[in-house]
């Protein structure tokens, strides 16, 4: 046990004496210290010990100087499930755990079978026809209604889960012998990186109804859905591209040399290796489109950060933007922190698993 | 951009003009009225903790649907962002757009709109802190002024400083909430301008105390406020100024939510003709008789709706000034319902 504790006890006399080691060392972290002393105590009396905890209204948190958690409470459910019906909030959030279950069971490296790809689509079937009702006595909910985590999570998880085929078709075509498709697939990729999203998302909405017949409305839910998977997909597909170029250049005369043709030798040799170079980029990119995925406020849908922006017009509880934005934040980190932590293991694995 | 916007929502309305009539027997047939509104304006189109849309413009979508339909519930609210909200009404995403938009001659003409009675007199204002002894904006000399980028109200308070003569520095922030705290918190500005509604309900809502500040009385913009429709659609545009009307007429006649039934047997000609009660006016509108009735019973009569929704004993806590009933000193008038 001792000798367990030794290494890490003297890491922190390290980590005591770097803070130290030089002049100006000791002058940045005194500054810090300086800040953090000025900083911590008024965050932690509005964070907590001001704080209003639970109110029936408004009135108590205009008269206390902390924040009002009352106003999370009250509108939490909001926040979370936007303009779904409200006596129906079950269904978002089953739709909520059926992705996180699914995102979670395709994380653990046991359940990497081909099994996995037939779940996918089954679950998000399921989520949307569980979001969408209109049966068994669930009543129906136009796609206007989704809203909050479910609608984040849903554009998140079911862009990503088309954008990656098509991402990987991508770079196959811009890594491809055939003049015409590589031209075509580098004239997509570079066209979409060349454009920021909330263009693809503006033209989508606004553009598009204009260029349809009269009366024909695409669903506003889809539009985002295509233009953040059509907009992915290039992003991908670099790294996908990345992943290939790293693969050694045995590899792919190994599978010529074994006699398997294109496809074969992709799916069993080249591309098993290239996805696990690609995990960590990947879940980068990954994190990306979750955080962009709050861009769809401009098109009017109401994802978790447009939920908590329409929770502040209330006239009851006008002016609680910074409890909004806290809570929304945390939640975002909660969802972008374990991505993060999810990737810097699978690193590791794979930087061990090197090492042999 | 806007021009182009424009240019290209006019070449549609051309071609929009074909669905004339149409809007009614749609509405009839799908059993609901589906309404634009805003993303979340406090006291006009807001969704409270159980997401149930209330303000002055959901309420005059119920009484549309009420006076369609005969029930104020079939309604369906659709969201629009202030850009995407007249592709949404050209392209026949929504049935009305009762979303806060002032009534313009471009609006009117070249986007291809229609526009119902005004049913909100708003205009840009100016509030100051009260201890500063400011009663005119035009003591204003060299102030800081705090405003929204990307409105009206920069240009608008440019025009009036060189009106006046007066050096001013704007300070133009796009954040709402940022906005507000420059004003009410941090003191980074003098002076705060926007539309009035909104300089009310933000005094109302973040003042410690709400005499600490005052709004000058100059308006330096007008800002009318009504429902937009389809252009070429003539009956459902009828439909929708005359529900507007009657909502007006029937506050100066007295007509309220709770006592409208009994009003039916008032002698007076033109409350029995608003109600029903002596028909001819739903027929002429292809209503109903009881469009009006309907349409009351759902929402109450204007006054009705403006005191809910945004009027001294609510949040936002607005007079009725400009917009009391003509005879009251207001601008809120009704042509004849005969």
């Amino acid at each position: 046990m001792t000798g367990m504790l030794r290494p890490s006890r003297r890491r922190s006399a390290d980590f005591l004496r770097s803070l130290f080691s030089t002049w100006y060392n000791a002058l940045i972290t005194l500054a810090l210290l300086f800040v953090a002393f000025k900083a911590v105590p008024p965050l932690a009396n509005w964070l907590v010990f001001d704080a209003v905890w639970s109110s029936p209204s408004a009135d108590a948190c205009r008269l206390a100087a902390g924040a009002c958690w009352a106003f999370i409470r009250e509108k939490a459910r909001f926040i979370l499930f936007g303009l779904y019906p409200y006596g129906e909030q079950w269904r978002p959030l089953l739709a909520v755990l059926l992705l996180v279950g699914l995102v979670l069971v395709s994380a653990n490296k046991r359940c990497w079978t081909p099994w996995l790809l037939a779940v996918w689509p089954a679950v998000i079937a399921a989520v949307l026809v569980v979001m969408a009702g209109g049966f068994a006595g669930m009543a129906a909910v136009p796609t206007a209604q989704w809203g909050g985590l479910p609608l984040t999570l849903l554009l998140a998880v079911v862009g990503s889960a088309f954008a990656f085929p098509l991402g990987i078709l991508l770079a196959l075509g811009r890594t491809s012998g055939m003049p015409l498709i590589r031209s075509v697939c580098v004239g997509y990729i570079e066209f979409v990186r060349g454009v920021p999203l909330i263009t693809v998302l503006f033209m989508a909405s606004v553009m598009l109804p204009l260029f349809m017949p009269a009366g024909v409305e695409i669903d506003a839910v889809l539009r985002a859905l295509v233009g953040m998977t059509l907009f992915v997909a290039a992003y991908f597909a670099e790294v996908i591209r990345g992943g290939l170029l790293a693969v050694p250049k045995g590899q792919f005369e190994a599978v010529h040399a074994l006699g398997l043709g294109y496809w074969a030798g992709m799916r069993l040799v080249v591309l098993p290796q290239v996805l696990r170079i690609s995990v960590p980029p990947l879940t980068n990119t990954l994190i990306g489109l979750i955080k962009d995925s709050s861009l769809v406020a401009i098109i009017g849908l109401v994802d978790l950060l447009g939920a908590s922006k329409r929770s502040l017009s209330d006239p009851e509880w006008l002016g609680f933007y910074r409890e909004a934005y806290v809570f929304v934040a945390l939640i975002y980190f909660a969802i972008c922190f374990s991505v993060s932590r999810y990737s810097r293991r699978v690193e590791a694995d794979l930087s061990a698993r090197q090492k042999h | 951009m806007k021009l182009f916007l424009a240019t290209l929502l006019a070449s549609t309305a051309v071609f929009s003009a074909a669905l004339a009539g149409e809007t009614l027997d749609k509405v009839k047939a799908r059993g609901s009225l589906v309404c634009g509104v805003s993303e979340g304006i406090a006291g006009f189109s807001a969704p409270d903790s159980t997401g149930t849309w209330a303000g002055m413009d959901v309420d005059f979508c119920h009484a549309l649907s009420a006076a369609i339909l005969g029930d104020a519930t079939k309604v369906t609210f659709k969201p629009l962002t202030a850009q995407n909200r007249f592709t949404a009404l050209q392209s026949g995403e929504v049935d009305i757009l009762s979303r806060v938009t002032t009534y313009t001659l471009t609006r009117d003409t070249a986007l291809g709109l229609d526009f119902g009675a005004v049913l909100f007199y708003d205009g840009q204002g100016f509030m100051v802190p009260a201890k500063l002894n400011i009663t005119s904006a035009r003591e204003l000399d060299g102030a800081t002024i705090c405003m929204q980028t990307g409105t009206t109200n920069e240009l608008n308070v440019a025009d009036f400083f060189r009106s006046i003569g007066k050096p001013f520095s704007p300070l133009a922030i796009e954040d709402v909430n940022e906005l507000n705290n420059a004003f009410f918190n941090s003191g980074r500005c003098d002076v705060y301008t926007g539309d009035t509604s909104g300089l009310a309900a933000w005094r109302s809502s973040l003042a410690q105390n709400k005499d600490d500040y005052v709004i000058l009385p100059e308006l330096i913009s007008k800002e009318p406020l009504a429902a937009a429709m389809r252009h070429g659609d003539q009956q459902f545009g009828d439909i929708v100024r005359w529900v507007g009307f009657a909502l007006i007429e029937a506050e100066e006649k007295g007509i309220t939510q709770a006592n409208a039934d009994e009003m039916k047997s008032s002698a007076d000609p033109t409350v029995q003709a608003l109600l029903g009660v002596s028909p001819g006016l739903g027929k002429a509108l292809g209503l109903d008789e009881a469009w009006a009735l309907n349409a009351i019973k759902a929402v109450g009569n204007y006054g009705e709706i403006f005191e809910r929704n945004v009027g001294a004993k609510t949040p936002l806590g607005l007079q009725r000034g400009t917009n009391a009933l003509w005879n009251k000193g207001g601008l809120i008038y009704a042509p004849p319902a005969r």
